[in-house]
């Protein structure tokens, strides 16, 4: 887990508890459901809110500690919302040796923001990600889900004015 | 941590039949098959360095500090998860095992703040101690990479501190929260490098912690530490002794500098606890050295006179002349004397013999009248024996688990771990309750029957239940035929079999739909071992008794006593209830349960105690205050019992302390009952005596004295002192003496002496030549009164009925940080947890009624009103409501009648029919009681007004 807060994301608590009952029935009877739920609701909000720890403990008849250990083991799950759209960097090694870290650089040169961080504006969030299993097209980035390899600073400003126009 | 001066065997034990015998460094070694390497060794004298593993919890592998050479295996396996193979042969030292402890240690130390001579575990740390059992020298990595030594330190909760920069993160604390505690409060929040221990997404006092001390115990540095060590230091020496709070009766080592304690930690071979506490006896001992302390004996003429500060002579010798003066007058009868739970048995015992042989009559009681006196009746009639069936051990052993009017959580914290733990692997549960106690839904325990009845319908639930192992022929007739009473068994078969006592006639009547009744009972006859723990939710009814019975048919028909996982189980709710009820505390029974009618018994201890005795039964309780009212009844001499708090209807009880002519009260507080006194006693607390406590599970366990009285005297020489006085001759040198006494006149006790308590820890009674060491389970072969007696009960409605005016009904209980009245956690850390008695509602009631949650109300019934703070929750089932009786300006016992067993006289605490609206001022009542509180400490001299006031 990670929190890539920014006051520029405003929060709906009606939209919260709604995706956190609907992921909850969703998945209530599953075995091993915490994962799924937390997956869930991540994928209808973009992050899991606090109060979703509380929820899916009493579901699940877990401590609130039970799911917050699982909420924050993985880095993949957020607990603020991102930005409009989230860039994933690659930092493996593949990566790494083809470069990537220009690709951070080039993220903070152009719109301020360090890995987890999410712009003023409320248009991006860049997390680090560590393989995305496309090593031989490196450096790599997945934005908004979609994979695209060999990126340079350039095709990268191009991908996200793309991103922004479609938004 | 555990204090470094006890072994710790690294892993636990695993007994069993089987052994292996392995080669540890050349010496060979038999252990029970199961065991690591790790415990092996310590067995064999080895100790091999260890950060992650402890004796309380399963190995968890993670340190890699125990790693050990396996001769022909490859690598170096970690002993604590490694199991002893036959002739395996290990090696625990060589150069490069040495190479890599040293290796792990240097990483640990390089995030670790290097201030061990200002750290409060220094001394007791086993950090520092593996720093130095591997010879760490240097950190080559240095301290200034990245690192955790600047995290803030939690010190939320009021005992025990959380400083993430002296965490090594072995979890430890997490799995003592897990498997120790079953509360599961407690993660490795993130991973990696950021990996760190949290109580889930808050601090600790805002988690689900409930405070029990299994994670301090288990944390190997200071990360988790009690408040009182870091105040005043590692201490010198450790008195084994037993609690005093909870019928559970937990071993602790009280943890000494001087005569001072420094903390109380869970003794690990106490047979109650094996090693686990809870908030009130880890933690809430403050109140033993509270300014509050009497310390000096008083007397006064009248109530509203000022007390008197005078020497324990003339105390004692004015409390001996009032006693004479008043049976001079009023006659033999018209005195008593009311034992205490909270007492030790001699001092129990003690103030028996001065009622009977010094005052002259059976006018003795105790406060089991008030909790466990239908246990008594119940389980004499039908089994034998006044007493639980099984030690705590047995659940281990249980497939099904019945809980009815008990909330072991709060209640039996300790023990509801135990069965907790059992639950986990998965025994059935099923719960008997009006509420929604913890037990039925909890992290990781869920029961899979809430039989959640009306209050007042326990025999009705228990007849129903009893109706279907009849009709659908669930019970065990072999079982039946060759151990219990045949015509009885027939009668009360054909009773039960009546189609009025069917889950579907009585469902109107308990609220239970009838399939819950029905798989209920067919679980619990077919699950293998079933177990029944009960408590004050069966006793304290107008049907107390027939309850207690119907569940010791219902065990008997199922064939569920006399063997370990089974069994009829009180939970007693005082340390020491059992135990005042063995030494003969009832008006009716001398010690060991035996009726002052039987002239045999009688004769003996006339003879033994150079008296003749009365061989009639003297007053109970609620007789003496009906008699001091009618005016036939004029002294009372209370030891350790907060009467005017405790027991039901307030009102007529303070109107019968006022009718008392002398009222000697003997406590360690100026309690409620106190302030009616005309004679104070200062007592002495568990910590500044001698003697012994008897738990739940008849274990006899040793109290020991690890500071002088405060007031000079412990409690049984103040008896001793005033049966002198009145000229009955006492002179025990110590409580050894006065046991040796009730061993020689009681034959369940005729073993026990303190020799070999000390030889053996504890014990349960029966000890006697049969059972020399004592009966861990009862009713083995045959039932104590030969055979089992099965009890018509018949369900007869409580007369306490609800109406138009009064429409819901009160049900009351206590909750885990507060104890009965409160007077010892009350003056301790634990009101952070609870400060104020509240009254909890459905949120269907308070919505028809206006209240939300934390408004203030009034509570209601035909015998007065209270006015308390509401808290709107599920919890609760529409049309009852329910609160505790902790603070005595809440005044709950105002609210509470007359009503009372039929056979005992144990009150109906659990029904009473109240209406609740909203009122922001307080009641009548509990503005004259604010009122003569002050008044009262008003009268005390000045230095015990100090301590009162703060």
């Amino acid at each position: 887990m990670h929190e890539s807060r920014s006051q520029a994301v405003p929060v709906d608590p009606a939209a919260e508890r709604a995706a956190i009952e609907a992921a909850i029935e969703q998945c209530r009877d599953l075995r091993g459901a915490t994962l799924p739920m937390l997956h869930a609701i991540q994928d209808r909000l973009g992050y899991v809110p606090a109060a979703a720890v509380d929820a899916i403990a009493a579901a699940c008849n877990l401590s609130r500690a039970d799911v917050h250990g699982v909420l924050t083991f993985y880095h993949d799950f957020r607990t603020a919302p991102p930005g409009r759209h989230v860039l994933k960097v690659c930092r493996a090694e593949a990566c790494q040796a083809m470069g990537c870290e220009r690709l951070e650089r080039h993220l903070a040169d152009r719109c301020g923001i360090a890995m987890r961080g999410t712009t003023a504006d409320g248009a991006l969030t860049v997390e680090p990600v560590y393989c995305l299993g496309n090593c031989a097209l490196s450096p790599s980035v997945l934005l908004d889900g979609r994979l695209h390899g060999r990126v340079t600073p350039e095709r990268l400003d191009a991908l996200l004015a793309a991103a922004e126009a479609r938004a | 941590m555990y204090s470094n001066k006890v072994i710790d065997h690294g892993t636990p034990a695993r007994p069993g039949p089987a052994t292996v015998t392995v080669q540890i460094d050349g010496a060979a070694v038999t252990v029970p098959a199961g065991t690591s390497v790790l415990r092996a060794a310590v067995d064999a004298g080895v100790r091999i360095p260890k950060l992650c593993a402890t004796d309380s919890l399963e190995a968890f592998g993670s340190c890699r500090l125990c790693l050990v050479e396996v001769e022909g295996r490859r690598g170096f396996p970690a002993s604590c998860t490694t199991p002893c193979e036959p002739g395996m042969r290990v090696r625990t030292q060589s150069k490069r095992l040495a190479d890599l402890r040293r290796g792990v240690m240097e990483l640990y130390i390089s995030d670790h703040p290097l201030d061990c001579l200002t750290c409060p575990a220094n001394g007791n740390c086993e950090l520092q101690d593996m720093a130095g059992v591997t010879g760490l020298r240097e950190v080559r990595y240095g301290q200034d990479g990245a690192n955790h030594l600047t995290g803030a330190k939690d010190t939320s909760n009021p005992y025990f501190s959380f400083d993430p920069t002296k965490c090594i993160v072995c979890s430890r604390c997490v799995r003592a929260c897990d498997e120790v505690q079953g509360t599961f409060a407690l993660t490795v929040q993130g991973r990696g490098f950021d990996s760190k221990i949290a109580a889930g997404p808050v601090d600790f006092m805002a988690s689900e912690c409930v405070s029990c001390g299994a994670c301090v115990q288990a944390c190997p540095t200071a990360t988790l530490i009690e408040k009182s060590i870091a105040e005043q230091g590692q201490p010198d020496h450790a008195v084994v002794t037993t609690c005093a709070y909870c019928g559970v009766g937990c071993s602790f080592r009280a943890e000494m500098k001087g005569a001072e304690v420094v903390r109380m930690v869970p003794h690990k071979d106490g047979k109650a606890n094996h090693g686990h506490s809870c908030v009130k006896g880890r933690f809430a001992w403050g109140y033993a050295t509270h300014p509050d302390r009497i310390r000096t004996p008083m007397v006064r003429d009248r109530i509203t006179d000022p007390w008197r500060e005078v020497t324990w002579d003339e105390a004692i010798a004015h409390a001996a002349r009032e006693i004479r003066r008043i049976q001079d007058r009023h006659g033999r009868d018209s005195v008593g004397g009311i034992t205490s739970s909270r007492c030790t048995n001699e001092e129990t015992y003690l103030v028996q013999k001065l009622v009977r042989a010094a005052f002259g009559n059976n006018n003795v009681d105790t406060c089991a009248r008030v909790c466990h006196s239908p246990t008594g009746y119940g389980l004499k009639t039908t089994l034998g024996e006044s007493a639980g069936t099984q030690d705590f051990d047995s659940v281990e052993h249980s497939d099904c688990i019945v809980v009815i009017g008990a909330n072991p959580t709060d209640g039996h914290p300790v023990f509801a771990s135990r069965m907790k733990q059992r639950l986990r692997q998965g025994a059935k549960l099923i719960v008997v309750d009006p509420r929604r106690i913890d037990l039925v839904r909890t992290p990781h325990v869920v029961a899979d029957f809430h039989l959640q009845l009306r209050p007042g319908t326990n025999v009705a639930v228990l007849n129903a239940l009893a109706h279907v192992v009849v009709t659908e022929g669930l019970a065990k007739e072999d079982y039946v035929r060759a151990r219990c009473e045949a015509a009885e068994y027939e009668k009360w078969k054909t009773f039960i079999a009546l189609p009025k006592n069917s889950p579907e006639a009585l469902e109107a009547e308990t609220g239970v739909p009838a399939a819950q009744i029905r798989g209920a009972a067919r679980l619990y006859a077919t699950a293998g071992n079933a177990a029944i723990y009960y408590g004050l939710g069966v006793t304290e009814h107008s049907q107390g008794s027939t309850t207690v019975m119907a569940i010791a048919n219902l065990a008997m028909a199922t064939g569920n006593i006399g063997r370990p996982g089974v069994g009829v189980n009180p939970l007693r709710g005082q340390n020491n209830v059992q135990g005042s009820c063995d030494m003969g505390s009832f008006p009716h029974e001398l010690p060991g349960y035996r009726h002052v009618a039987d002239a045999a018994t009688r004769e003996r201890f006339a003879a033994r105690w150079g008296v003749t005795l009365q061989d009639e039964p003297g007053l109970r309780i609620p007789n003496m205050f009906d008699a001091a009212i009618d005016g036939s009844f004029k002294a009372l001499y209370v030891q350790g019992e907060d009467i005017a708090q405790s027991d039901p209807d307030t009102q007529h009880v303070q109107k019968a302390l006022e009718s008392l002519e002398c009222l000697i009260v003997q406590d360690i507080f100026l309690n409620e009952t106190a302030k009616y006194a005309h004679v104070f006693l200062p007592g002495s607390s568990f910590l500044e005596k001698d003697g012994t406590f008897t738990n739940a599970e008849r274990r006899i366990s040793p109290v020991r004295k690890v500071m002088p009285p405060l007031a000079g005297l412990a409690d049984w020489e103040v008896t001793m002192a005033l049966a002198n006085a009145l000229g009955y001759p006492m002179h025990y040198r110590h409580p050894a003496e006065i046991m040796a006494e009730i061993a020689e006149l009681t034959p369940t006790f005729a073993g026990v002496s303190y020799d070999k308590l000390d030889r053996l820890g504890s014990i349960q009674w029966p000890c006697n030549d049969a059972a020399p060491e004592g009966t861990p389970v009862m009713h083995e072969q045959q039932f104590v009164r030969g055979k089992g007696r099965f009890v018509v009960t018949d369900y007869v409605a409580t007369p306490e009925r609800t109406s138009r005016r009064f429409p819901l009904i009160l049900t009351t209980g206590r909750i885990l940080s507060q104890y009965n009245v409160g007077a010892q956690t009350r003056r301790t850390g634990n009101t952070a947890w609870h400060r104020a008695d509240e009254l909890e509602i459905h949120p269907h009631d308070a919505e028809q009624r206006g209240i939300r949650d934390g408004d203030m109300v009034s509570l209601q019934s035909r015998k007065g009103e209270t006015t308390l703070r509401a808290v709107v929750t599920e919890r609760m089932q529409p049309g009852v409501v329910y609160t505790t009786f902790h603070h005595p300006e809440s005044g709950v016992n105002v609210v509470t009648t007359e009503n009372s067993d039929w056979a005992t006289n144990c009150p109906e605490y659990k029904v009473t029919a109240v209406q609740v609206v909203l009122q922001a001022h307080k009641s009548d009542w509990q503005l004259g009681f604010a009122q003569a509180a002050e008044q009262q400490i008003g009268l005390l001299p000045g230095r015990a007004r100090r301590g009162e006031g703060g």
